[in-house]
């Protein structure tokens, strides 16, 4: 619904302004769906490993050393998603 | 703009202009930085290696390295079997902590790894090692048998493991291991920028405004510390763990 009006609103506006105007602000828009799309799922994740390294480190405290380790190896491998997001922001916008 | 808020362009932001030579062979400040941060690795190893037996001043700031990098890098990724690839390790991590360190001294602040080159020409350097030491371990068959056909997943699903395990064993491990270490850097650097940014136009606007964005980015040069330890150390860990997986012989599953 959203977006059939920006559509809308963007045919209607074509008419009207300078195409290069329309392409600047469709690739911002492009950039921040990219970087935004891309932080949630490893925003969630990053939460998921983190809560239950913690949670494991309460139960064995003797153990975290290694829980931690691989909390980190854990973090590194999810947070790399959001990373290739925010990269493709940049590569969106030319 | 607001309060004549002009934020530079991610390029501007990253280039350097030459200092001396041309093309490909251009100096320019990111060069210097680079071999700084060599220097400094070199000295590191250098300082490791003396005998003295009661170590002061760098040699104990190595060893500090060395323990780290024995414990909590080796010991946790390959085990005892893994001890030979110390040399390898530290000389990544000290190159990287350095670079992302001098990201953040004042008047150096540019962090060199937020450039693509540095990180992509490292994954490359891992990627080969692990590959040739999996090879020169298992034998070409064993080696690439290890990786398509794991041992311990029921047969029907090798449809599955198979490509996803090539790709990701190939393909994306030192892409992800570049872009991770480029983007963090990258994403910090602009952090900071666009701090700087923002109170020096509510310093000009308004003097007293530009308190809490000032604050804000003397905190957020303490996280970019953190991160520069935490990216140094995620890096060098990531190469342990994919040399261990490649030099594991498969009667360990």
């Amino acid at each position: 619904m959203l977006l059939h009006l920006t559509l809308l609103h963007l045919t209607h506006f074509i008419g009207t302004q300078d195409a290069g105007e329309l392409v600047k602000g469709l690739t911002a828009i492009g950039r921040g769906i990219a970087y935004g799309g891309a932080a949630i799922g490893p925003g969630i994740g990053i939460g998921i490993v983190v809560g239950n390294a913690i949670t494991a480190m309460s139960r064995q405290p003797e153990s975290a050393g290694q829980v931690q380790t691989t909390m980190f190896l854990g973090i590194a491998f999810t947070e790399a998603l959001a990373l290739f997001g925010f990269v493709l922001a940049f590569i969106v916008s030319g | 703009m607001l309060l004549g808020l002009d934020f530079p362009p991610v390029a501007h932001l990253v280039n350097w202009p030459t200092i001396w030579g041309s093309g490909a062979f251009a100096i320019n400040k990111v060069v210097l930085l680079f071999l700084l941060a060599a220097v400094v690795t070199i000295a590191v190893l250098m300082a490791g290696t003396k005998k003295a037996l009661v170590p002061s001043g760098a040699q104990n700031l190595a060893e500090m390295a060395v323990d780290f990098i024995h414990n909590n890098i080796i010991m946790q990724t390959m085990g005892p079997e893994g001890m030979p690839y110390a040399p390898f390790l530290l000389t990544l991590f000290t190159f990287i902590l350095t670079l992302n360190v001098l990201g953040l001294v004042p008047l150096i602040q540019m962090p060199a790894n937020a450039r693509i080159a540095l990180p992509a020409f490292m994954a490359i350097v891992v990627w080969l090692v692990y590959n040739i030491m999996g090879i020169a371990k298992q034998g070409p068959i064993g080696y690439f048998k290890h990786i398509l056909f794991p041992p311990g997943v029921p047969k029907a699903l090798y449809i599955l493991v198979t490509p996803i395990n090539f790709v990701s064993d190939l393909f994306v491990r030192p892409f992800a291991l570049a872009v991770r270490l480029f983007a963090n850097m990258l994403a910090g650097h602009l952090i900071l920028v666009s701090f700087v940014v923002l109170s020096t136009a509510l310093f000009n606007a308004t003097k007293i405004g530009a308190i809490a964005p000032f604050a804000l980015l003397i905190a957020l040069t303490g996280f970019e510390i953190l991160v520069a330890l935490l990216q140094a150390y995620i890096f060098t860990i990531l190469a342990g763990v994919f040399i261990g997986l490649a030099i594991a012989t498969p009667d360990h599953h």
